[in-house]
């Protein structure tokens, strides 16, 4: 049970993107689209949920028993970074249909911080295996949903007359505050 | 010659002013500007790795291999963050609890790889770190701004001291996560208008 509420916590609650802005700038950047958003979408997910095992692994069994806490920030990103390109290389090579949908999205991740966010979490949180599992899949997937949901109201806006001085970024982060707000409203429910 | 510090070093004050002219460290503007004394220091952490890494990297840029050069940039990043996070915690420890993971996530604020990549990469050792010392004061600014707005309407403070007296009714709203995208986008049209005002060209859109 307390697994499924840290499931609909990340998910929607503590949203990564809407309530703990992390992962903006590709958020803003990708968004224009359905389909690249939906690329991004699973690029973000794929990485996350891999990058918080090897994180979680090397902080639990190396960096905590040694004292070595202070090197947290360079090793993960360090991990990100390899993992990143690793998981290029074997998509190239393995799945071309994987690569072709997932590939441009790669290398902006390393930059994404909702994928290192999600690292430092886990780690400030001490989860145990399974929750962190559980903790960093559904994360992703509300970074997905958020995204995805995003992009669909800015194919929307695309069309709506905006003023002048509003168009772009600014209109889109407002439309992002609207949408924070209407996820506050699942607070009610953890 | 003169003339090409004193540019870069107002460049960053308006013309290149993050986070608004350049888009980009939007994460942590939104994230911890909820007191003006929190969006200040995350501005001087950010501002002081970014003077450092400029600096490091222009003069290993002749060095680094244009291949590796991104991975290169980062573990630099990384260790001049490490020592931030460790300083911060030694001295200022109530701010580095409040500012939390978004300490060690200045290591993925785009700002900081874009003017890397961007100016530190084609420019000699001391013009970036004029430019890092520029961009990074124009951040901590934006920042302290818009910890500024939303901590007096949002909570009636400024500095954690009342400004307005006690019949004020905040408005909590900018205090919370909604109220951070909606701060910055309002400020965003607002630099734009007063870009078409001035007549000066549309960089952001």
């Amino acid at each position: 049970m307390d697994l499924f509420f840290l499931a609909i916590s990340a998910t929607f609650v503590n949203n990564i993107l809407l309530a703990q802005y992390l992962g903006n700038c590709p958020f803003l950047g990708v968004s224009k689209k359905l389909e690249t958003a939906l690329g991004m979408a699973m690029a973000v997910v794929f990485v996350t949920v891999m990058a918080a095992i090897f994180t979680w692994v090397v902080f639990t069994y190396v960096l905590k028993p040694y004292n070595l806490e202070f090197l947290q920030t360079l090793s993960f990103i360090l991990i990100i970074a390899s993992l990143v390109q690793l998981v290029e290389i074997i998509l190239k090579k393995q799945s071309r249909v994987l690569y072709n949908a997932l590939g441009v999205y790669l290398p902006l991740i390393t930059t994404n911080c909702a994928v290192m966010g999600v690292a430092l979490l886990v780690a400030k949180k001490e989860y145990n295996f399974i929750e962190m599992l559980v903790f960093s899949s559904t994360s992703a997937v509300g970074y997905g949903l958020a995204l995805i949901l995003f992009a669909g109201i800015r194919e929307r806006l695309i069309i709506s007359a905006v003023p002048k001085s509003m168009q772009g970024t600014s209109i889109a982060l407002i439309t992002a505050g609207i949408m924070a707000l209407a996820f506050i409203g699942f607070q009610g429910m953890a | 010659m003169a003339n090409r510090y004193l540019d870069t070093l107002t460049a960053g004050l308006w013309k290149r002013i993050p986070p608004f002219r350049l888009v980009l460290g939007l994460c942590p503007s939104l994230a911890v500007t909820m007191s003006a004394e929190n969006g200040l220091g995350m501005g001087l952490a950010t501002a002081f790795v970014l003077i450092l890494s400029n600096g490091a990297i222009s003069s290993l840029r002749n060095v680094i291999p244009s291949k590796v050069r991104i991975a290169s940039y980062i573990v630099i990043i990384a260790t001049l963050v490490s020592i931030v996070e460790v300083l911060m915690k030694a001295f200022f420890f109530p701010l580095s609890q409040q500012l939390g993971i978004y300490i060690p996530l200045i290591v993925v604020n785009c700002i900081i790889l874009g003017r890397a990549e961007g100016f530190a990469a084609r420019n000699p050792p001391l013009l970036s770190m004029i430019d890092g010392f520029s961009v990074g004061t124009g951040y901590a600014l934006s920042l302290l701004l818009i910890g500024s707005i939303r901590e007096i309407f949002g909570a009636g403070a400024w500095f954690g001291i009342p400004v307005f007296g006690e019949t004020f009714e905040p408005m909590t709203f900018l205090v919370s996560a909604p109220g951070a995208f909606v701060t910055i986008g309002a400020m965003l049209a607002l630099q734009n208008l007063f870009s078409r005002w001035r007549g000066e060209k549309f960089i952001q859109g």
